[in-house]
C-alpha cells in the first residue's frame, strides 16, 4: 500500500511526542543543525511530511531515524520549539516495536539488544559486557577483528583503570524490586504503543 | 562543609570509562570543601541511546527510582549529577513528570513495584552550576595555587552538557562558561568554532566512521588554533575524542595525539593537587604536556 491514511493518525497518538509533527512547518533547519545530516535519507523535516502523507513503509522502513546522535541541536533551533530529537526517537522506538526496522541495522540492535538488556540485567551500564556484546555480535571472527582493530585502545583503558577486565558485574542490591518496576513499566508502556 | 546528593552515574564507577573524572572530582570538591553523598542503590539513568529498547515509562521510570531514593534517603530537594547524560535525563524525566500527570501517574504504578513513589520535588543540577551558583567565580580563582599560564586550552562544551536544557544562564551557539573556566585556571582559552559540535555521542559504537569524522574535524579545529589540551565536561565526549584518536589516525592519514582532560582536572591541577589527585595518570593519550605545571 502506497498510502496508509490511518499512519499519521497512529503516529499522533501513539509515537512518543509523534503528535507535534502536526507543527512541523517545513523550514528544514532541523536538517541543516544536524551532525550526521548527510548521511540520513530523510531529514527529520522530510521525515514529518512523509508521515503526514501516509507513507509509512517509506518512513518505518528507512535507516533515517537511527542517525540520531542525540546532540539536541534540532531541538534549540527549531523556530517552532517543537521536542525533534524526541519524536525522531519516537518514530525509532516505533519503528523498532511495529517490527518494521530492520531487526540488524546496527544502532537499532545496540540499542534494543545489547545496551536496553545489559542496563536491565543487573541496574546498571556494565561497560566491559557492552563492549563486549557489541564487537561478536556477528561471530567470534567478526569480534576477533573488531577487538583486534581497537586492541590499543581497550589497553590503554585497562592499563589506566578505566575498564574492567572482568566483564561480569553484580546486581544492584534492590535489583527485584527494579526488575519488578521496569517489567510494570513495559507492560503499561505496551499497551499505550497498542494504542489501548 | 557544603553537602549535595550525588548522582555519580554507571561511567564514573570503580574501573568504568570515567573513573578519572569521578576521582578529579573527588579531590576538587574536597579542596572546594563539598561533601557528596552518593545516593546509595542508585541504577542507570537509561542513557541517550535507551530510548529504544525502553520507550518512554520504562525510560522515565529508571530516573524516578533514583529520585525517590533520594527523597527517602536524604530527605533532599537538590540532587547533584557530573555526567551530562544523566542530567538531561533526569531534568527530562522531572519535567515530565511535574508536566504530565499521565506520566507521574503511571511511572507511580511501576514504582509500587519497588515499594517506593515519587511526586516530584527534585531539582536536578549539574556539578558545573554547583560551582558557579553556590561557589563563585572568584572563589574558584583564589583557589589557584599553580596558574596554568601559557598553557592554551580548547574548552569542549559538546550536546549534552549545553543542549536541551543547558547549564543555566548560557546561550546554545556560543556558552562561555568553559571558556571562563580554563581561564579562572590562568590558561589561555583557545577560540574557535567547534565548542558545541558533536562526538557523535553513543553512535560511536554503531556508525563508527561517521562519528570518527565528526571527531577529527573537531580535533583538527582544535589543533589548528594552537590548542595543547582539550577540556570537557563530559565522559561521552571525553572517551570518543580521547580514545578514538588512533583509530582516527588510521582512518584518516591523521596523526593526532592531544590529551582530552575534564574541567574537573584542570582545577585540581591548578590548585596545587598532585598529578594522582587530579587523576592524570589515568589518560589514555598522555596528558605529559600539562606536567610542567605539576
Amino acid at each position: 500500500m502506497a498510502y496508509d491514511l490511518s499512519f499519521a493518525q497512529d503516529v499522533y497518538k501513539n509515537s512518543e511526542m509523534g503528535h507535534w509533527i502536526k507543527m512541523c512547518k517545513q523550514c528544514g533547519v532541523c536538517a541543516g543543525s544536524c551532525p550526521l545530516g548527510p548521511h540520513w535519507e530523510y531529514s527529520p523535516r522530510q521525515l514529518f511530511q512523509l508521515v503526514r502523507g501516509g507513507k509509512k513503509e517509506e518512513v518505518l522502513k528507512s535507516q533515517s531515524m537511527w542517525m540520531c546522535t542525540s546532540c539536541y541541536n534540532c531541538i534549540v533551533r527549531c523556530p517552532r520549539g517543537l521536542p525533534i530529537t524526541h519524536i525522531v526517537h519516537g518514530l525509532a522506538r516505533y519503528a523498532s516495536v511495529k517490527g518494521y526496522a530492520d531487526p540488524n541495522q546496527v544502532t537499532n540492535r545496540f540499542a534494543t539488544k545489547i545496551f536496553w538488556t545489559n542496563i536491565v540485567s543487573t541496574g546498571r551500564v556494565g561497560e566491559a559486557m557492552l563492549t563486549m556484546r557489541l564487537y561478536f555480535v556477528d561471530g567470534l571472527a567478526a569480534g576477533i577483528q573488531r577487538g583486534l582493530e581497537m586492541k590499543d585502545s581497550a589497553l590503554g583503558m585497562l592499563m589506566t583503570k578505566r575498564l574492567n577486565p572482568i566483564p561480569f558485574r553484580g546486581k544492584i542490591k534492590g535489583y527485584a524490586g527494579f526488575a519488578a518496576m521496569i517489567a510494570k513499566a513495559q507492560e503499561l508502556e505496551a499497551k499505550r504503543e497498542a494504542g489501548a | 562543609m557544603k553537602e549535595y546528593t550525588f548522582f555519580p552515574g554507571c561511567s564514573s564507577e570503580k574501573s568504568a570509562s570515567a573513573a578519572n573524572m569521578e576521582h578529579s572530582v573527588q579531590a576538587m570538591c574536597k579542596i572546594l570543601g563539598i561533601q557528596l553523598n552518593e545516593i546509595d542503590d542508585w541504577n542507570c539513568c537509561s542513557a541517550s541511546i535507551g530510548y529504544a529498547g525502553g520507550g518512554q515509562l520504562p525510560r522515565l521510570a529508571m530516573s524516578a527510582r533514583n529520585f525517590a531514593l533520594a527523597q527517602q534517603q536524604r530527605g533532599t530537594t537538590d540532587l547533584v549529577a557530573t555526567c551530562a547524560a544523566c542530567w538531561l535525563a533526569m531534568r527530562e524525566t522531572a519535567e515530565r513528570i511535574e508536566h504530565e500527570p499521565e506520566v507521574r501517574a503511571d511511572i507511580n504504578v511501576a514504582l509500587k513495584e519497588a515499594n517506593l513513589s515519587y511526586e516530584g520535588g527534585i531539582k536536578t543540577r549539574h556539578l558545573v552550576e554547583v560551582l558557579i551558583e553556590d561557589i563563585g567565580w572568584e572563589a574558584l580563582k583564589a583557589k589557584v595555587k599553580k596558574p596554568l599560564s601559557g598553557l592554551k586550552a580548547a574548552g569542549y562544551v559538546g550536546c549534552q552538557t549545553n543542549r536541551p536544557f543547558g547549564i543555566a544562564g548560557e546561550s546554545y551557539e556560543n556558552p562561555l562558561y568553559l571558556d571562563k573556566m580554563i581561564e579562572a585556571t590562568g590558561a589561555t582559552a583557545v577560540n574557535y568554532p567547534k565548542k558545541v559540535a558533536c562526538c557523535g555521542g553513543a553512535l560511536m559504537f554503531t556508525e563508527v566512521e561517521k562519528s570518527c569524522a565528526l571527531v577529527r574535524d573537531l580535533l583538527q579545529c582544535a589543533v589548528d588554533n594552537g590548542a595543547e589540551v582539550i577540556v570537557t565536561p563530559c565522559p561521552v565526549c571525553q572517551l570518543n575524542v580521547e580514545v578514538y584518536q588512533g583509530k582516527i589516525n588510521q582512518l584518516f592519514g591523521t596523526n593526532f595525539n592531544i590529551p582530552v582532560i575534564y574541567y574537573s582536572q584542570l582545577f585540581v591541577l591548578s590548585w596545587g593537587g598532585s598529578w594522582e589527585d587530579a587523576a592524570l595518570h589515568q589518560q589514555v593519550v598522555s596528558a605529559e604536556v600539562l606536567r610542567r605545571f605539576a
